[in-house]
């Protein structure tokens, strides 16, 4: 198992944001987690790269527990997050933001890492044409973009996305949907977070349902993209 | 007004002004790194550049000897002076980052507490100094080491040792120790400048600035950064005070105050943190008070200076390229 999550945890002050969650990350697979608003998903991705404390429970990537480790350990290990928002380096350039993507790496002049830049700028032409553009004048969708690439030049096993659709077009959502879905099929274990629940239970392998701050139901994305309960909830009853 | 003397003498006060300027500039880069990154003002920099000074002094008094220095082993001790300078007040910084700063921001203290920390520190370090004949005292150093603690709380002085002549520019006379100050303090700022804007470590810094919370995402070591703009700042502090010691030959435990306070405006001026803003405002600062002390006597320099200082932040409030460390063009 890629990356299992137990029991977890996590206060904001006194109030408990999730609780008791536990749900695994097969590797190879894409794993969605859906919910509401306010309902602990982007908690949960935090707790997950180490931007926040655990009141308790375990996060084990690979068999390895990594409950307290320090964000910038996990990053070395191989997850990397492209966070709610975006939330891209707007003063810097579309280069520096996939340059800073892979901080903790050190082979910046070799092949490798020319590769993983064209395998980005493939994946995303658009930041191949803005490549020397500063951040911060590209639409919401463009900045989407980087900041998946960004997430991806750390040559992540496990990437996080958390809401990649939020704000976007139609047409956005569906082009970033067939991105996640290449980019699982070139071999990272994909982890998302979505409120558009339709499109992630369609690319999702296993989905959980998300209800302020604990799981409530579990399955294959397809089987919970049939049930009636989950339609009605989480769908708007049209599919 | 002296407008007679002021315009006589408009090219040699502008130069003067200016090497005061580099100085400050060079001061403020520490300010503004540091809240930049941190949104912190470390007002124990002022302190950095106090020890830079002594480091300064002291070093030469070692090695130049009762029979004084010149040619080559002049420039030899004056380049192991700055070499200590900056070690020196580097030092202080990672200090002051480890002892008054870390365990604050480890636990989410607010700015506020973190600022009282800063000022305790700044006194904690400038009455160590003014006090060192009664430190020295205690391990019983203070015969052997009297020329270096001995008047601990009045001027200390290196005056006689290095004697630069003036040279003609233009047929106007003008001081080369202003010159290498202006010189010297420019260099400094081009290469902490490209170093934030294309090193890897500058990226994170400036990752770091901008959003601290991403750039932890990506890898950034928050401590690391954090250690690496006080590293940067005490450097800077470390040169500016060898400069200052060059031109004012003359130091004191309290030496610090003003120049920081200074220092500090410059980069309030500029817009704080933004790097080039800080070369900006050190330099119309230095100026601008040199002018206005000519202009209305030398007792008003501060006056001056500060006048300035809230002009300007009356009608543009973000300081003169008020942009922050994390923007491209900082």
């Amino acid at each position: 198992m890629l990356l299992e999550v137990e029991g977890l945890c996590v206060n904001y002050g006194h109030i408990e944001a999730i609780r008791d969650i536990s749900f695994d990350v097969p590797e190879g697979s894409v794993t969605t987690l859906i919910g509401a608003n306010g309902a602990g998903k982007t908690t949960t991705m935090k707790t997950i790269s180490g931007l926040r404390k655990v009141r308790a429970g375990a996060v084990r990537f690979e068999g390895k527990d990594i409950t307290n480790a320090a964000p910038y350990d996990r990053v070395k290990l191989g997850i990397s997050q492209s966070p709610e928002g975006r939330r891209c380096f707007v003063g810097m350039t579309v280069r520096e933001n996939l340059d800073m993507g892979a901080f903790v790496r050190n082979d910046r002049k070799s092949k490798a890492y020319k590769d993983d830049m064209d395998r980005v700028l493939a994946l995303f032409p658009r930041l191949a044409e803005r490549i020397n553009q500063s951040a911060g004048t590209m639409s919401g969708g463009e900045q989407q973009m980087l900041a998946i690439g960004r997430a991806l030049m750390a040559r992540p096993r496990l990437i996080l996305l958390d809401e990649p659709s939020m704000g976007l077009a139609p047409k956005l959502i569906a082009q970033i949907f067939s991105i996640i879905k290449e980019i699982n099929e070139q071999g990272t274990t994909v982890l998302l977070v979505e409120q558009n629940a339709a499109q992630a239970l369609k690319a999702a392998d296993n989905a959980h349902i998300l209800e302020t701050g604990e799981i409530v139901r579990s399955g294959r994305g397809s089987e919970l993209a049939g049930d009636d309960s989950v339609k009605a909830a989480y769908l708007g009853g049209d599919v | 007004m002296d407008f007679d003397f002021f315009f006589n003498n408009l090219p040699q006060l502008t130069i003067t002004g200016l090497a005061f300027g580099a100085i400050y500039a060079l001061i403020a880069l520490g300010y503004t790194m540091v809240y930049g990154v941190l949104q912190l003002i470390n007002f124990a920099h002022s302190e950095v550049f106090m020890y830079g000074t002594f480091a300064t002094l002291w070093t030469v008094w070692a090695l130049t000897g009762s029979g004084g220095a010149s040619g080559m082993q002049l420039v030899g001790i004056l380049l192991l002076a700055l070499v200590m300078s900056m070690l020196t007040s580097a030092l202080v910084a990672l200090l002051l980052e480890r002892v008054a700063y870390r365990p604050l921001i480890k636990r989410n203290a607010p700015r506020l507490i973190a600022l009282i920390s800063a000022i305790g520190a700044s006194f904690v370090l400038a009455e160590l100094m003014g006090l060192r004949d009664r430190v020295t005292g205690w391990f019983g150093l203070d015969d052997t080491l009297d020329r270096y603690v001995s008047g601990a709380r009045i001027n200390a002085s290196m005056s006689g040792v290095v004697n630069m002549p003036n040279v003609d520019i233009f047929g106007i006379p003008v001081k080369t120790v202003d010159l290498l100050v202006i010189g010297a303090a420019l260099l400094m700022m081009v290469v902490v400048d490209q170093f934030v804007r294309r090193s890897k470590l500058g990226r994170g810094i400036r990752a770091t600035a901008q959003d601290q919370e991403t750039a932890a995402l990506m890898g950034v070591n928050p401590t690391r950064t954090i250690q690496m703009t006080f590293l940067i700042g005490g450097l800077m502090a470390g040169v500016a005070a060898f400069l200052y010691m060059l031109k004012i030959e003359v130091t004191k435990f309290d030496v610090g105050f003003l120049l920081g306070v200074k220092a500090f405006a410059a980069a309030v001026l500029g817009g704080i943190g933004n790097l080039r803003g800080a070369l900006l405002g050190g330099l119309l600062l230095g100026v601008a008070e040199n002018w206005g002390a000519a202009l209305i006597g030398t007792e008003w320099r501060h006056v001056v200076a500060f006048v300035l200082l809230v002009v300007i932040l009356l009608f543009r409030p973000t300081g003169l390229l008020g942009e922050s460390l994390g923007k491209a063009r900082a």
